[in-house]
């Protein structure tokens, strides 16, 4: 992490109120499959310790997007990007850049709960293991703080060495975005993560993004907009590639300024 | 966001409630303008038999009001509209509460006017008092017009009638006062019909909430509670 982005040459009028801080910023962001652009230059200050929310129809690019801040699409053939996002100003697209070090630091969770086939404490102690971390009495004080982050202490507290295949949906995936604060990140990336649950996990969830962000920057895609309209503090939406509008949530879901939005948001074509 | 640019939804049957609710808010101001215009003539021409059918009427207002809240409860629960069409429900449930006390006070007036008793002074003033009724009653149905076609800048203009309207209010108020002060005995007499006054600059007011929320349902602005200048800014987009 090192290159400095503040003065890119982009002209680029930020989106967020001057109140907020910026966290990531986002410059003529491309993104191409073999010879496809999926991304047309996207342009976003996304604002720090907040939840931002990314709508829109499948195949807009919103998860295309969101794969970029953690740079999970290196892993994908023939993918390549164009234009930069600074993360704290630090352009994570620099060939300088560790990319086991920012994903680190921005932690991420799928839309189906992926823990490890191993004990619920395992996999909460996972990440700090693999930085090498293995005093005993620092890794259960890492993985009780984890584990209550997520809400999900009291549920596993007597059971910590059973496997986490056995524990239900919504209990499984508060687990994985366990593992994930476990090694502290800044940024959390959300991609679908209650779309495989119960209505009532779901909202654990969702009580759980809320309480979270006061830590972390939060990042989610989801397609349920009723969701992103609880969840998060502003909203951007998505549109083959391009990003029609981001705004404050309560502006996108009572008024928002395009059209397309407007007509994304309530339902309608034509 | 005229009403040709409003494309339908995916779900024909949300559109469908949706035309049903606007069209049901539509048939209770055309009821309410009746009953207005009704009170009026029954007020001016001291027809009796009008006063008592507006009276007899009012419940139909009353259970529109309900019927189409109970419509606007059910989608909010089921469909959660965004942006416009959580707009046009919010709209709709703050409107018709300013139509069905409309409603009222064209009863109040249809009262009144079976209990006033004639007088010269009383006979002399009722002409102007149907001239503000009247203009009320256009200041309603404009207001409505600009709902059903979601048109802010007609909503603009209706509202800037009141001020004209309150003139007109001042006018006849003073005259009244002058003939109070004349005779005293007429006192009863006269303050049934300034409270028949009062209700008309009320109904003046109403109308000018309904263009609000016209203005609010077409820009997503609140103008309530704002300065004139600062309303035509919103409006017309001006500097």
């Amino acid at each position: 992490m090192s290159e400095n982005t503040s003065n890119s040459p982009q002209a680029f009028e930020s989106n967020l109120p001057k109140s907020e801080d910026v966290c990531i910023e986002v410059r003529d962001l491309r993104l191409y499959y073999s010879e496809n652009e999926a991304l047309h230059g996207i342009n976003l200050d996304i604002p720090k310790h907040k939840v931002s929310a990314f709508i829109g129809p499948s195949g807009c690019g919103k998860s295309t997007l969101l794969r970029c801040f953690n740079r999970m699409n290196d892993l994908v053939d023939n993918v390549r990007i164009e234009g930069s996002i600074a993360i704290d100003n630090n352009n994570i697209y620099n060939p300088k850049v560790n990319v086991a070090d920012l994903r680190r630091r921005v932690g991420m969770v799928f839309q189906k709960p992926n823990p490890f086939p191993k004990s619920i404490y395992e996999n909460v102690a996972y990440g700090l293991r693999i930085q090498g971390v293995n005093n005993r009495r620092r890794l259960d004080e890492a993985v009780e703080k984890a584990l209550k982050g997520a809400a999900l202490w009291d549920e596993v507290k007597d059971r910590l060495n059973q496997s986490a295949m056995g524990l239900s949906g919504g209990q499984q995936q508060r687990l994985v975005i366990a593992r994930a604060i476990a090694i502290e990140p800044e940024v959390l990336l959300l991609d679908e993560p209650a779309s495989a649950l119960d209505p009532l996990s779901t909202l654990k969830i969702e009580e759980l993004i809320y309480e979270l962000k006061d830590t972390y920057t939060i990042l989610i895609v989801t397609h349920n907009m009723q969701q992103a309209a609880r969840v998060s503090d502003y909203t951007a939406f998505l549109y083959m590639g391009d990003l029609i509008e981001f705004d404050e949530t309560n502006t996108i879901f009572t008024n928002p300024a395009k059209k397309k939005t407007e007509d994304y948001i309530t339902g309608r074509y034509g | 966001m005229d009403i040709e640019g409003i494309g339908h939804h995916i779900s024909r049957q949300y559109n469908e409630e949706l035309e049903d609710i606007r069209s049901k808010v539509m048939a209770m101001g055309g009821l309410v303008e009746q009953q207005l215009s009704n009170s009026i003539i029954a007020l001016e021409e001291s027809n009796r038999d009008l006063a008592d059918s507006v009276i007899a009427t009012d419940y139909k207002v009353n259970s529109l009001e309900v019927e189409i809240d109970e419509e606007c409860v059910q989608i909010l629960a089921r469909r959660q509209p965004a942006a416009g069409d959580l707009r046009l429900i919010m709209t709709v449930i703050k409107t018709i509460t300013d139509l069905e006390r409309i409603g009222d006070e064209a009863e109040r007036i249809s009262k009144m006017s079976l209990a006033l008793q004639m007088s010269d002074n009383i006979r002399s003033s009722l002409s102007a008092i149907g001239h503000m009724g009247n203009h009320v009653r256009i200041m309603v149905h404009d207001a409505l017009d600009a709902f059903a076609r979601m048109d802010a800048e007609a909503a603009l203009k209706v509202w800037h009638e009141d001020r004209k309207v309150d003139k007109e209010y001042e006018g006849i108020m003073r005259q009244l006062m002058t003939y109070m002060m004349e005779d005293p005995r007429s006192i009863p007499h006269v303050l049934d019909l300034l409270w028949s006054v009062r209700a008309l600059e009320r109904i003046g007011d109403r109308a000018t909430n309904i263009c609000e929320y016209v203005m609010y349902l077409v820009k997503g602005k609140d103008v309530r509670h704002t300065s004139p200048e600062q309303m035509e800014r919103e409006i017309l987009g001006l500097r």
